[in-house]
C-alpha cells in the first residue's frame, strides 16, 4: 500500500472518531500553541532590546556629570556640570581606541512654525554626534563642521518634531523660531523609536553645539563650556572595558582628582548593560520555550495513550485487514500516520491558536512579541517528531498482532 | 488435475503458559478446484483452526500445505499476506465490516493491499460496486453496516471476499447470526458462486448447512474423522422458490 492511500485510510480512521480524534490533539495543540506564544514573547523582549541596543549606537560609552562634594555635602549626579565641551574633543583626540567623541547640551525649548508650536528637548551637538548614535538622516544633510564653527543657525528636526510642525508638509529650507530664534532647517533624522527608558527618541531638535550655547541655553552650560553628557564610540573591536579605564583616567588627569578623591563624573558602557539583559533575557527565553516544550510531551503521551486504546479497540479490524492481505508493515503505516496526522493537525491548530494568543498579548498588554518562523516550523516539526516517536509503540503492537488471534479477539 | 489444496500431517499447537493445545493433530486432505466442502464438527474439534491453516492465516506446527501447487507452509508473514489477497476471500460468522464505512468502501478494502500495483480510486470503488452487485446490494451501497440487517450484512463480507477474484473462498460459520431463510438466500449465493467455479470451504455445525455442500468433512480432536461426498446436495435456490416470501415467513 502506498503512503497515500495509508494517509486515506488514516485520515478515515481519524473522523470516525472525531471527537475522541480532537480531545486526543487538545494536548499538542495547547503544545505548540505555548511554544509559539512564550518564543514569540521572548522574542519579542529580545528584539526590543536589541532595537534599543541598535538606537542607542553599538560600542558606546557615556559620560554624564557626576556628583560633587561641596563643603561636605555631596550633591547628586548631574546638580553640577563637572564635564565639559573640551573634555569631549580631549578624549577623541588622546585616546586611539576612541572613534569619535560627542560633547552635547540639553535645554527644552519651544519650537514654532508658523501657527503651529511644539516643545520638545533640544540637543546641542557636534558633527560626531550622529556618528556615535549610529543615526542615519532621513532627508536633508546632518550637521557640519562649519555649521560648529560659524554657531550657524541652522536645525536637523526629529521625526516627531517634523510631523508636530510640519505634517506632511516637506520642512527642509523652512524656517522655524527656537525660544524665537529663526533657525533653517537643513535636515530630518530617520526615525529611532523609544529609549530604554520608554521616551520617544525622535521628540528631540538637533543644532550645532556652538550655537546652542550662544543662543539658546542659559546657566552653566552657557557660561562655562559645561556639557551635561558626552557620548563616546569606540573603535569596532576594541575592549570597551580598557576605553573605560582610559577615559577615566584622562577625565580625573584633566579634572586634577587626587588619587584619595572619587569621580565627578559619571561613566557608563551602555551597551555592555544592555548586552547583560539581552543574554538574561534569551536565557528566560530558553527557559519558556523548554517549559513550553513539556507541555508538548504530555501531549505525545496522550497520543500514545489513546493510540494504545485503540490498537486494542481495533484489534478485529486490524486481524481483518491481515485477513484481507495487509501486511504488517502496512498496519505499522497506518497507525503510525493516524498519529503523526493527529499530532501535525493539532501542531497546526496550535500554531494559529498561538499566534492568536500572542497577537492578543501584544494586543491587551504592551508586551512586543515577534513570530519567528522558524519557532513555528519548528514546533510543527516537533509536535510531528512527538507523533512519530509516541506512535511508534502502539502501531508496532498493532502490527505484531497475529491474524488469527486478532479476529478471534471479544 | 492437481488439487487445489493439498495438506499432509497438517498440525497447529498453542502454546498457553505450560501447556501446550493441539488443534490440528496432522491432517491429510486434498480438495479439488470447484469443490465445495462443508467442515462439520463439535466445538474445538479444530475447525476454524484448520480454516485459518488453508487460509494461510497463520504458519503451521508441523506438515506441509500446498495451495494451488505452491508450498506454503514455510512462507513468512509477508508472502501469506499477499496470498490471502490474491488468492483467497473470507467470510466470517459476524461479518467483521468495519464500522462507520459504507459497503462499497468495506468491499473495496482488500483492493487497497493489492501489491501488483495499487488500482486508482475510482476503478477501486468501480470494481467493489460491481462486485456489490453481484450480490444484489447495489442499493445499499453508501449504507453502513449499523444500517444492514445481517444477511445484507453478509453478502457485503462476500462481495469483499470476491472482489480480488479468489480461487478460494473459506466461509466459518456464515450463517451462524443468521435465521434460516437469510441463511438458505446466503447458501444459495454460495451455491451460485461455486456454479461459477470458485471453491469454497464452510465451516458450520448445521448438518441441514452442510447438506447444501459437495463434500463433507468431519473433524473431532483436531483429526479428520469423516470425509464423504454427497451425493444429491440440496438446493437453496429451488427451495428458496418454494418458501413464502420473507414478509409472510416473518
Ligand atoms: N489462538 C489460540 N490460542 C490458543 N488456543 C487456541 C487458539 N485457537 C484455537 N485454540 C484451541 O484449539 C482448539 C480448536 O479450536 P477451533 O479451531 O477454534 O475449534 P472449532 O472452530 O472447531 O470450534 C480449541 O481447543 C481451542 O481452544
Ligand atoms: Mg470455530
Amino acid at each position: 500500500m502506498n503512503a497515500l492511500a495509508s494517509l486515506v485510510v488514516a485520515l478515515r480512521a481519524l473522523r470516525v472518531n472525531l471527537l475522541r480524534s480532537s480531545l486526543t490533539m487538545l494536548g499538542i495543540v495547547i503544545g505548540v500553541a505555548a511554544v509559539i506564544t512564550m518564543v514569540a514573547v521572548g522574542e519579542g523582549a529580545q528584539q526590543r532590546v536589541r532595537e534599543q541596543i541598535r538606537s542607542l549606537g553599538s560600542n558606546l560609552i557615556i559620560i554624564l556629570s557626576g556628583a560633587v562634594t561641596q563643603g561636605g555635602a555631596r550633591l547628586g549626579f548631574g546638580s553640577q556640570l563637572t564635564i565639559t565641551e573640551d573634555d569631549g574633543y580631549a578624549i577623541a583626540r588622546e585616546i586611539d581606541i576612541v572613534q569619535a567623541s560627542a560633547p552635547v547640551t540639553r535645554g527644552t525649548v519651544q519650537t514654532v512654525f508658523g501657527n503651529l508650536n511644539w516643545g520638545t528637548t533640544l540637543y546641542g551637538v557636534t558633527p560626531e554626534y550622529l556618528e556615535v548614535r549610529d543615526w542615519e538622516m532621513q532627508a536633508g544633510r546632518p550637521l557640519a563642521q562649519e555649521d560648529v564653527d560659524a554657531a550657524a543657525k541652522v536645525v536637523v528636526l526629529g521625526q516627531t518634531v517634523a510631523n508636530n510642525l510640519f505634517g506632511d508638509a516637506d520642512p527642509l529650507d523652512q524656517t522655524i523660531r527656537v525660544r524665537k530664534v529663526p533657525f533653517t532647517v537643513i535636515g530630518v533624522l530617520a526615525r529611532k523609536g523609544q529609549s530604554m527608558q520608554g521616551q520617544d527618541q525622535d521628540d528631540t531638535i538637533l543644532v550645532p553645539i556652538s550655537t546652542a550655547r550662544k543662543r539658546l541655553l542659559g546657566g552653566q552650560q552657557a557660561r562655562q563650556r559645561a556639557v551635561v553628557a558626552i557620548s563616546v564610540k569606540v573603535r569596532d573591536g576594541a575592549d570597551l572595558g580598557e576605553a573605560e579605564a582610559q577615559i577615566r583616567d584622562l577625565l580625573r588627569q584633566r579634572h586634577r582628582l587626587g588619587s584619595n578623591q572619587d569621580d565627578d563624573f559619571w561613566l557608563r558602557n551602555l551597551s555592555e548593560v544592555l548586552e547583560t539583559q539581552q543574554a538574561a533575557q534569551r536565557v528566560m527565553a530558553l527557559l519558556l520555550a523548554a517549559v513550553a516544550s513539556v507541555s508538548l510531551v504530555v501531549g505525545g503521551i496522550g497520543i500514545m495513550n489513546i493510540m494504545l486504546v485503540s490498537v486494542t479497540e481495533r484489534t478485529r479490524e486490524i486481524g481483518l485487514r491481515m485477513a484481507v492481505g495487509a501486511r504488517r508493515r502496512d498496519i505499522l503505516a497506518q497507525f503510525l500516520i493516524e498519529a503523526v496526522t493527529l499530532a501535525a493537525i493539532g501542531g497546526l491548530i496550535g500554531v494559529g491558536l498561538g499566534v492568536a494568543a500572542a497577537t492578543a498579548i501584544a494586543y491587551f498588554t504592551d508586551w512586543p512579541v515577534r513570530f519567528a518562523p522558524e519557532a513555528i516550523i519548528l514546533a510543527v516539526g516537533f509536535a510531528a517528531a512527538v507523533g512519530v516517536f509516541f506512535g511508534f509503540y502502539p502501531a508496532r503492537k498493532a502490527s505484531r498482532l497475529q491474524p488469527m488471534e486478532a479476529l478471534r479477539f471479544e | 488435475m492437481q488439487p487445489l489444496i493439498e495438506t499432509h500431517g497438517l498440525r497447529k499447537q498453542f502454546r498457553l503458559g505450560d501447556n501446550t493445545v493441539t488443534a490440528l493433530a496432522g491432517i491429510d486432505i486434498e480438495i479439488a478446484r470447484g469443490a465445495f466442502v462443508a467442515v462439520m464438527g463439535p466445538s474445538g474439534s479444530g475447525k476454524s483452526t484448520f480454516m485459518n491453516m488453508i487460509g494461510c492465516l497463520d504458519a503451521p506446527s508441523g506438515g506441509s500445505y500446498r495451495l494451488d501447487g505452491h508450498d506454503v507452509a514455510g512462507l513468512d508473514d509477508d508472502a501469506r499476506a499477499d496470498l490471502r489477497n490474491r488468492m483467497i476471500g473470507f467470510v466470517f460468522q459476524n461479518f467483521n465490516l468495519l464500522p462507520r464505512t459504507t459497503a462499497l468502501d468495506n468491499v473495496a478494502l482488500p483492493l487497497l493491499y493489492r501489491r501488483d500495483g495499487a488500482l486508482p480510486h475510482a476503478q477501486r470503488l468501480a470494481l467493489a460496486a460491481q462486485r456489490l452487485a453481484e450480490v444484489g446490494l447495489s442499493q445499499r451501497a453508501d449504507h453502513q453496516p449499523a444500517q444492514l440487517s445481517g444477511g445484507q450484512q453478509q453478502r457485503v463480507a462476500i462481495a469483499r471476499a470476491l472482489v480480488n477474484d479468489p480461487a478460494l473462498l473459506l466461509a466459518d460459520e456464515p450463517t451462524g447470526a443468521l435465521d434460516s431463510r437469510t441463511s438458505v438466500e446466503i447458501m444459495a449465493l454460495f451455491q451460485a458462486l461455486n456454479a461459477r467455479g470458485i471453491t469454497i470451504v464452510l465451516v458450520t455445525h448445521e448438518a441441514d448447512i452442510a447438506a447444501y455442500a459437495k463434500r463433507r468433512l468431519l473433524f473431532r480432536d483436531g483429526r479428520l474423522v469423516q470425509d464423504e461426498t454427497l451425493a444429491a446436495p440440496r438446493d437453496a435456490a429451488a427451495e428458496l422458490v418454494a418458501m413464502p416470501p420473507p414478509e409472510a415467513a416473518a
